[in-house]
């Protein structure tokens, strides 16, 4: 085997390890207590992942937030692609959703048990 | 020559819309955006190995401008000239370098791709929620570099001059 191909199955081989290091680093594990939701890097809103509730989030388009059964997910959204939906329910902390077009991006944070139920921005 | 320059220039760049219009029609992931085989690197890995850098940047960036003039939009635009950007500037130094093969390349320049797409997300959103993609793009980025290097070898290879 000539040594470029030889370097390829190398770089190959690096970025798969790559990967799965990656992986196993950012696996979310935890189950969270709330969501976070942010609208291009500025905290919007904080809700609990307890009691269900339907959040409308219309600051860059329309997303619909609909926390259910201790998870989270978005269930409609006029942005182009729908991502945000297709992406589905989140529910352990350090997952997100995201919605590109929209700059929003909902994320489940962990840990102690909530204050307050939520507040609104 | 110009003008035989110019129409197969040309020539290259319609391929490459028509890849990348046909790649758009089929998703291949339905939670992950920036899952794709980028078969539009074909035409740029011809480019670089037969026609040289210069041509290979021409082309992909007037590729990322009209694709995203045609069915895309500003947003998309910024999203694909990153990920091109990116993807170029490593292929052209890992082909010069000399290094590596078509494969190597190929991946880098998959990969390199859909970090650049990555990078942007994370600083629109001012977030690295976007980097959780990362595992996942990163292996379909590596098979679909290795297919689309697999392909571009056997063109660089056979086509005629």
């Amino acid at each position: 085997m000539d040594r470029q191909k030889r370097r390829d199955l190398v770089l190959i081989a690096l970025l798969l390890a790559l990967a799965g290091l990656l992986w196993l680093i950012l696996r979310p594990s935890r189950a969270g207590a709330w969501v976070v939701v942010r609208v291009d890097g500025e905290e919007w809103g904080r809700y609990a992942l307890d009691p269900d509730r339907t959040v409308v989030i219309e600051e860059k388009g329309r997303n619909v937030l609909t926390i259910q059964h201790g998870s989270a997910a978005i269930t409609q959204a006029d942005c182009g692609d729908h991502t945000c939906i297709r992406t589905g329910q989140i529910s352990r902390s350090g997952e997100t959703i995201i919605c590109l077009p929209h700059g929003l991006v909902v994320q489940v944070v962990g840990g102690a048990e909530p204050e307050v139920d939520g507040t609104v921005g | 020559m110009r003008s035989k320059r110019l129409a197969r220039y040309g020539l290259l760049l319609a391929l490459a819309l028509v890849f990348s219009y046909l790649e758009s029609q089929i998703p291949l992931s339905m939670a992950v955006p920036g899952v794709k085989l980028g078969v539009a690197n074909i035409v740029v890995m011809f480019a670089l190995y037969r026609l040289g850098g210069r041509a290979a940047c021409l082309l992909s960036l007037l590729r990322v401008a009209l694709v995203s003039a045609t069915f895309g939009n500003a947003f998309s635009f910024w999203y694909s000239l990153a990920g091109a950007g990116l993807s170029l500037a490593v292929m052209l130094s890992m082909k010069r370098s000399g290094w590596f093969g078509c494969g190597g390349v190929s991946v880098a320049g998959g990969v390199c791709h859909n970090l650049g797409q990555i990078a942007v997300a994370m600083a629109v959103l001012h977030s690295t929620a976007a980097a959780a993609y990362l595992p996942v793009l990163l292996c379909s980025g590596v098979v679909a570099g290795v297919c689309i290097g697999l392909v571009s070898a056997v063109l660089i290879r056979r086509i005629p001059a």
